[in-house]
């Protein structure tokens, strides 16, 4: 953990010769590698086989033109860049895109700085046991699945008895609430919604451990020459917590494409179809559902691709603000 | 936790204390929020069904009933689907701790050779993914599909939980491990005597994270399990409230035969808090370690 890391880091450990040789290394330290073979095997077939399977993007993706899959990919028809033609100009294409950037940027405006905020005003809570009770009650709903969330969403804003359509109904004006579940206007507000409910209590985890590492001699000078408490807040606490929320910035960014699958398909019904189908939901409904492999996973690799980028652009303008960066 | 930082005692200013209620409130407000919609599902599972159609909202039933789970006790199928959801969980965690801790292991051994390799092997994968289909199509041609292991298998290391505890790992002094090395123990006996028992903290809480993960997990399922018999509790809950509201899935009415027509609203509930209890029974025990267990750090180093 970072707190030792400066304590360990000077200790020059177990190489027995200072040269030793490659191979004599691993006699000597033949567990090591031994231990390390199941994670390495995971890792081949489960991220990296898939890897190699994107070759169906360039493909006509046959699955039953051979008994075994690798005779399957040999099989089909190369294609070049037919899908990726197909999939851009495809009707779908620019909804798709919409919603997808449309509920990651809302996310990003709403839902990430939320967990700060909330961290920054636990941290001002005085009362141990107020702490302590309020924080084991906000983590709780990330514990919850998804498939509750969303039933207890149907339940809260249901059309017929959800109390919260009675009360917006008791505001409004009978028939003038608006049936959040099946209107397409109210999607995106409501998928960001879900996500700063569930996430945002046990989002401030990160940002607490953070702050637990400041020394309080710091807040004590800081108070006694003056400073106030948004003082305080500006340059003691947030500069404690730069490189976490830089970190979560970082990988945030690399996930604009991504916006999961579960959530999305979940509160996803016919209603609000043209605000709800995102590029997960359309790998799913398009790979899976319909068989059309060599469609579904182009805009896989279009979708891995683009945050592939992503990421290596924030990480390098992290670098270059002379933050470490997530690698 | 962040430490306190009261000590000596600096006069407030009138605004200050004003602020500082501020912060009480909307605190208090942000936690009564999370927890009222479970309160009103668990007030709504022993109530009458008339009651919920009455009552707007309500945190005590009036007229206590427990219809609702005598009907999910009939049918059965939470149960079923309760039960498989402990084997996954239990087994599948097993595994997740066994293949991220031997991975971290290693890992976490700044002398070990061809270290930078595997750690950016690591890297890679948390950056580039195949994507779901090309992974659905080698679980399904390992022929893992309709088993459990399609739900151990492919989420069996965490890149970032297996970060966790590599990070966990490197901090415990190395002085440990040159002891034990001077007294002859291989690297095996180090990682299972000494750093696998110090590190119970993290291991705590990263098992916390794959349980609740395994547990939680609808999609894969819904992928790969279609025999009613291995059937997750989130699917069956899924189900279940889509048949409480009394249509198929496919849109057609029920005939509900012996059984009669379910209190419909608090058959919903009562499944909801019957597939939650598990994991908040747990997570009392657990709840201490989280701050121990997740710092986010730099992947290298």
């Amino acid at each position: 953990m970072s707190r030792q890391r400066g304590k360990t880091a000077a200790v020059v450990s177990a190489p027995r010769k200072k040269k030793e040789s490659f191979f004599h290394f691993v006699i000597a330290h033949k567990w090591l590698y031994i231990l390390m073979l199941p994670g390495i095997l995971y890792m081949l077939i489960f991220n990296y086989l898939p890897m190699f399977g994107i070759v169906i993007a360039f493909q006509d993706f046959r699955p039953f033109s051979a008994d075994s899959a690798i005779g399957a990919y040999i099989n089909s028809a190369w294609v070049g860049l037919g899908n990726f033609k197909k999939f851009f100009t495809g009707y779908d294409f620019t909804m798709l895109l919409k919603n997808t950037l449309s509920i990651s940027l809302l996310s990003l405006v709403f839902y990430f700085p939320a967990p700060i905020i909330l961290a920054l005003l636990l941290n001002e809570i005085r009362s141990v046991g107020y702490k302590r009770v309020s924080q084991t009650l906000i983590y709780i709903p990330h514990f919850i699945s998804l498939v509750i969330v969303a039933t207890l969403t149907q339940q809260l804003f249901s059309s017929t008895d959800g109390i919260i359509y009675k009360i917006m109904e008791a505001v409004m004006g009978r028939g003038n609430a608006p049936n959040i579940l099946a209107s397409p206007k109210y999607f995106y507000g409501l998928i960001v919604g879900q996500n700063i409910w569930k996430e945002t209590g046990y989002g401030t985890i990160v940002f607490l451990a953070a702050l637990a590492g400041v020394d309080t001699e710091l807040y004590e000078a800081a108070r006694i020459d003056g400073a106030g408490r948004w003082r305080l807040m500006w340059h003691i606490t947030l500069p404690a917590i730069r490189g976490t929320i830089i970190i979560m910035l970082i990988l945030r960014v690399g996930s604009v494409l991504n916006t999961g699958y579960e959530q999305i398909f979940l509160m996803q019904n016919d209603l609000n179809y043209t605000a709800s189908e995102v590029f997960d939901t359309y790998i799913y409904n398009k790979g899976i559902k319909l068989a059309q492999y060599s469609l579904a996973t182009t805009a896989g690799v279009f979708k891995s691709s683009v945050s592939l980028l992503l990421v290596l652009v924030a990480n390098k303008i992290a670098k270059l603000c002379g933050e470490p960066g997530f690698y | 936790m962040a430490r306190q930082h009261n000590g000596t005692k600096i006069k407030r200013s009138p605004g200050d204390q004003v602020v500082q209620v501020f912060i009480y409130l909307f605190i208090g407000i942000f936690a009564i929020a999370t927890v009222l919609p479970f309160l009103y599902v668990l007030a709504g599972s022993f109530a009458t069904e008339r009651e919920l159609t009455e009552r707007a909202f309500f945190i005590i039933p009036s007229e206590f009933s427990l219809n609702a789970y005598k009907y999910i006790i009939k049918t059965g199928d939470v149960f079923k689907g309760l039960k498989n959801s402990v084997i996954v969980t239990v087994v599948g965690t097993i595994i997740n701790m066994i293949f991220t801790t031997t991975l971290a292991y290693p890992l976490s051994r700044s002398y070990l050779r061809g270290r930078n390799f595997f750690i950016n092997m690591v890297i890679i994968t948390m950056l580039f993914s195949g994507g779901m289909v090309p992974s659905y199509l080698v679980i399904s041609s390992l022929k893992l599909t309709n088993t459990f292991w399609a739900l151990w298998l492919p989420t069996a290391i965490n890149a970032f939980n297996m970060i966790i505890v590599k990070n966990y790992f490197q901090g415990i002094p190395k002085e440990l491990e040159e002891a034990a090395r001077v007294d002859g123990c291989s690297d095996l006996v180090i990682f299972l005597k000494i750093i696998l028992p110090l590190s119970k903290p993290t291991i705590a809480s990263v098992s916390l994270f794959y349980a609740v993960n395994h547990w939680n997990s609808y999609f894969n399922a819904m992928l790969y399990i279609n025999d009613r018999n291995k059937e997750v509790v989130q699917i069956a809950l899924r189900r279940i409230i889509f048949l409480a509201g009394g249509i198929n899935t496919d849109g057609s009415p029920i005939d509900w035969g012996v059984l009669g027509q379910p209190p419909e609203k608090a058959v919903k509930m009562a499944t909801t808090v019957v597939a939650t209890v598990p994991i908040l029974i747990i997570y009392p025990f657990v709840q201490k370690y989280f701050t121990q267990g997740v710092m986010v750090g730099a992947v290298k180093g």
